[in-house]
């Protein structure tokens, strides 16, 4: 954990993280209650990352810290300190186009007004992981703790589908469903 | 002319950059601005003895502090009554920060400017504020028997009292063969879009310009709210509307007091200010919808035709009437739906209650009003014994009748005239989609193995794409990019896309080579708004309006050119030719630059317009009544509404025991004229449909009897995950286009919401034997039925 190393203007302590978002590298200077989500969002700069409630309900805002989804707006940020943070931003393919996931949402329209899609695509992201080849019953599971106002959802369980058929599994092990249910 | 792109699935252009996390909110901007954070009132009605702000301006990174007392001029008058109407005789507005008094928990009340939003809210915390706490008034009950006032000099609580009939209802219920009456209540929801409201203003003291990106369905509406009250000149504002993250109408409403606090901060300071709405925020000072106590009478013959409709209601607006009487008068007026009664006659009255404002949330008053009329026709088929597709059926506006005048006033102050449509071909589409004539098979079988199902339907009217008007800019540049603008706003809908599909047709150009700008004051300066499902028809029509007005000129500078009749040209992906001459041709980019006589060159393509190069010397290089550039103007103002419809069927299962609402399918017929983008409709279909199936099963503003929000988090207010919308809309087209636009579209944005409450309330009616007449409803409220049903051990359905 940091230690305290300076204090600014305000008189609140000054804390110093060290920690990895998308790969790089980020020392910064917050106090102890800055949220996780603030920190990446103003002291670093990756407003991709939203925030929708700012009490852990919607979902907007999840991150992954060493690969596991948490809502940066229950974290502070003193306590991703050495950690590694993926956000939005870092869902891309290395040669600059769309990740899977990204792929499969436009394909399959799974997104209006694009604020809660953040935490979507990171949620969908680690969940895939787990398992590369799920079900649409599964598809739903790990979308089931976010927050979606404007789609419906039906497009987003699509397009969880339709990921896992871009990263090949769904060919590799059980072609029937999510080649058919992507379009359902 | 063909349409290759409009009608097509094409994917959105929006998505690269808000897949990638590039999308830029107004919270995304101007990182280094100050914030503002709210002292709200926590009281629902009190008087303000006095605002103790000593303790405030110890705090370090506090810059100021504002209260009533601080506002100049225009700002210190109570914010605009957006839409006056000669019924709403006791309108009253909120001040940007109370004066004097409170009227609803969540009022604004002092503002703390700060280094950042943490320390601007321990500063507000610190503020101290006395009240002399006065008796709210909550609920429509309280409202009507007016034991209390919400403002002093409003009898009766009663902002509003309008009246309208056609023909003599009232006679013909008397003398019709039945008659029925209903009581109808319906709670209040809220649009609760995912991103709250925002506001960030900037002030260039040298200049004198501000500059404002807010979170708005309006900016050109905020921007002459801006000017008004801060008494800068129009000229010298600019509003841009960036990514919007959803708005569902509460974001029509304006101004918020931030959005005119914020930018007056910013000039009085010199400094970027901003006011991101927090959640709790969002709940209780942003606006709620929906609230309606009613009353039906209906008088009807044998077949279920109805002789005269006469309709009571009374209307919760909240603690002030900033957007007018808007939604009561959609719910007076699209009440009727596809229907033809023989007479009608409606009066509501518009109430004050101690509780947050209501202003239009998608589906504005139309919910209600389907409720209203859709419970009406139900009960009547159950009365008669007979089915109630029949009943409906029976009640149609039939195609042949279309146009059809209701002869009543519409919201938009128009006649209520529908357009077009085809009522009973889209029942037969619900009919069949959903198995109608099938389900008492299926109803025997869940029976057998002990399951209770029931199916309900319900029909939608919808006026849309109202005006005044809309416009739009394309503009071709010498690269052959076209750059188009219109004024109102994008949340969401995939404006960009389906902006691009229709020029891209229009104009004979690559989709690729389109770009649309929306929301911008510094592009197009002339808008009203996105809301009632207006902007593919209005800006749509305009755009392509202005995209028709580009060919031509192009066509004209391209005949010169080519040395052919313009008759002879078409264009083809950004190419002009000679219709059969292949070889005869010259890009839209180049005719771009043949239409600016220029001075001097930049590159290859510019030397053909300069001066030693083009022109007839004894001719000025542009002719009278023409102007330089490829590009074009195009407004739409439409003498009324296009009116889209819809049906929708439910069927669903009631745990006989949890009386947990199980949803098995849910069937739409849509109607909305020319679909310009398939996919993009059906997205406001499932995301409308979303939020009807909130409204009518989860979502309701628990406030206590002192005005107490007490679910005003995502923790308590229950908006559905994916695990409580369908899992499929089954949906279907019907596409009967709109006389009154180019396009022959109607608006879509609202549709999926409309009949929700209705279809509900009748499938689980159907399910259960028990009247349903009071929606949202829970399991815990359906599971209190049954109990007092069994009890009153009266049978089945509600007394006739
Ligand atoms: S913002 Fe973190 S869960 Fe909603
Ligand atoms: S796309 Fe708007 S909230 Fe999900």
């Amino acid at each position: 954990m940091s230690d305290p190393t300076t204090a600014d203007t305000d008189g609140e302590t000054m804390h110093h993280v060290r920690l990895s978002v998308n790969g790089a590298t980020y020392d910064i200077e917050v106090p102890a209650r800055r949220l996780l989500s603030d920190a990446v969002r103003q002291d670093i700069g990756l407003t991709g990352t939203h925030v929708g409630c700012e009490h852990g309900v919607c979902g907007a805002c999840t991150v992954l810290v060493d690969g596991v989804p948490m809502r940066s707006c229950l974290m502070f940020a003193v306590s991703a300190e050495g950690q590694e943070v993926t956000t939005v931003e870092g869902l891309g393919d290395a040669d600059g186009s769309l990740g899977a996931v990204q792929q499969a949402f436009k394909d399959c329209h799974g997104l209006q007004c694009g604020f809660c899609t953040p935490g979507f695509l990171t949620t969908i992201t680690a969940c895939l992981r787990d398992n590369p080849d799920p079900t649409r019953e599964e598809a739903s599971e790990m979308v089931a703790g976010n927050l979606c106002r404007c789609t419906g959802y039906q497009n987003i369980v699509s397009a969880v589908l339709r990921a896992a058929e871009l990263q090949g599994a769904g060919c590799a092990t059980k072609p029937e469903h999510a080649a058919q249910e992507a379009q359902a | 002319m063909t349409w290759k792109l409009v009608g097509e699935n094409v994917t959105r252009v929006e998505d690269d950059r808000l897949l990638r996390g590039l999308g830029r909110y107004t919270d995304d901007l101007c990182p280094e601005a100050l914030h503002v954070a709210m002292v709200r009132s926590p009281h629902a009605h009190a008087r303000i003895v006095d605002i103790d702000i000593e303790r405030v301006l110890d705090v370090d990174g506090v810059l100021a502090v504002y209260t009533y007392e601080d506002l100049p001029g225009p700002l210190a008058e109570p914010l605009p009554l957006l839409i006056p109407h000669p019924a709403l005789t006791h309108g009253r507005t909120q001040y940007a920060l109370a004066k004097d008094e409170v009227n609803y928990v969540g009022e604004a009340v002092a503002m703390v400017v700060a280094i950042d939003r943490y320390i601007a809210e321990d500063a507000a915390f610190r503020i101290s504020v006395s009240y002399d706490p006065l008796p709210p008034v909550v609920g429509i009950d309280h409202a009507r028997k007016a034991e209390h006032l919400v403002h002093d000099d409003v009898p009766g609580n009663v902002a509003a009292r309008m009246e309208q009939s056609t023909g003599d209802a009232e006679s013909a219920i008397a003398g019709a063969p039945h008659k029925l009456t209903l009581d109808l209540e319906i709670e209040r929801s809220a649009a609760t879009p995912l991103e709250g409201r925002a506001t960030l203003a900037e002030w260039d003291t040298g200049s004198g310009r501000m500059r404002v990106w807010t979170s708005t369905q309006t900016s050109t509406g905020v921007r002459a709210a801006i000017a008004a009250k801060l008494q800068l000149d129009l000229a010298n504002v600019d509003v841009i509307t960036p990514d919007v993250g959803g708005g569902f109408g509460v974001k029509i409403m304006h101004p918020w007091p931030e959005d005119l606090l914020v930018p007056f901060v910013a000039r009085a300071l010199g400094k970027p200010v901003k006011f991101i709405e927090d959640r709790r925020e969002h709940f209780i000072s942003s606006a709620h919808e929906r609230g309606q106590v009613q009353h039906v009478e209906v008088g009807f013959d044998d077949d279920g035709r109805i002789l005269g409709l006469s309709v009571r209601f009374w209307h919760d607006n909240g603690a002030y009437t900033p957007y007018g009487i808007i939604v009561p008068i959609i719910t007076s007026t699209q009440l009727l739906g596809p229907y033809k009664p023989g007479a009608y006659s409606v009066v509501f009255e518009s109430l004050y209650t101690n509780t947050v404002v209501v202003t239009p949330y998608r589906g504005a008053g139309r919910p209600q009003g389907v409720y209203a009329m859709e419970r009406t026709m139900d009960a009547i088929a159950s009365y008669l014994g007979r089915d109630r597709t029949e009943v409906r059926a029976v009640n149609f506006i039939q195609p042949d009748e279309l146009p059809y005048d209701h002869g009543l006033l519409f919201q938009d102050g128009r006649p209520l005239i529908y357009d077009s449509g085809d009522y009973p071909a889209c029942l037969q589409k619900l009919k069949k989609l959903v198995g109608w004539d099938e389900f008492e098979t299926f109803r025997e079988q869940a029976r057998s193995q002990g399951r209770r199902v029931g199916i309900g339907l319900a029909c939608y009217v919808e006026g849309t794409g109202v005006g005044p008007y809309e416009g739009g800019h394309v503009q071709v540049e010498t690269s052959g990019k076209v750059k188009v603008a219109t004024g109102l706003t994008s949340q969401g809908q995939g404006h960009q896309t389906v902006f691009a599909q229709i020029v891209a047709d229009e104009l004979g150009v690559r989709f690729e080579d389109v770009e649309v700008t929306t929301g911008d004051t510094r592009r197009f300066p002339y808008a009203v708004g996105t809301f009632a499902s207006r902007a593919a028809v209005m800006s749509g029509s305009a755009i392509a309006f202005a995209a028709r007005a580009v060919r031509t000129k192009a066509l004209r500078i391209a005949a010169d050119a080519l040395e052919a009749s313009s008759d002879d040209l078409e264009i083809v992906d950004g190419i002009v030719r000679v219709k059969g001459t292949p070889d005869a041709t010259i890009a839209l980019g180049t005719v771009a630059v043949l239409s600016n006589p220029l001075r001097y060159a930049f590159d290859k393509a510019s030397e053909s317009a300069t001066q030693f190069v083009v022109g007839d010397p004894d001719k000025p290089p542009v002719a009278e009544g023409d102007e330089p550039g490829l590009e074009g103007k195009g407004y739409y103002s439409p003498v009324r509404s296009t009116f889209a419809s819809g049906m929708h069927a439910v069927i669903v299962e009631t745990d006989p025991d949890t009386a947990e609402i199980k949803i098995l399918r849910y069937c739409v017929v849509h109607d909305c004229g020319h679909v310009v983008n398939p996919l993009i409709v059906e997205g406001q279909i499932h995301g409308g449909v979303a939020q009807g199936v909130a409204g009518a099963l989860y979502e309701r503003m628990s406030y206590d009897e002192h005005g107490q929000l007490l679910n005003a988090s995502f923790m308590d207010f229950l908006m559905p995950y994916v695990t409580e919308v369908p899992s499929k809309i089954e949906i279907d087209h019907l596409q009967t286009p709109s006389p009154l636009n180019p396009l022959g579209i109607k608006g879509a944005g609202e549709a999926g919401v409309i009949p929700s409450t209705a279809v509900f309330a009748a499938a689980i009616e159907d399910a259960e034997g028990i009247g349903i007449t009071s929606m949202p409803i829970s399991p815990s409220e359906l599971f209190e039925l049954r109990r007092r049903n069994t009890e009153a051990s009266s049978p089945g359905r509600r007394a006739t």
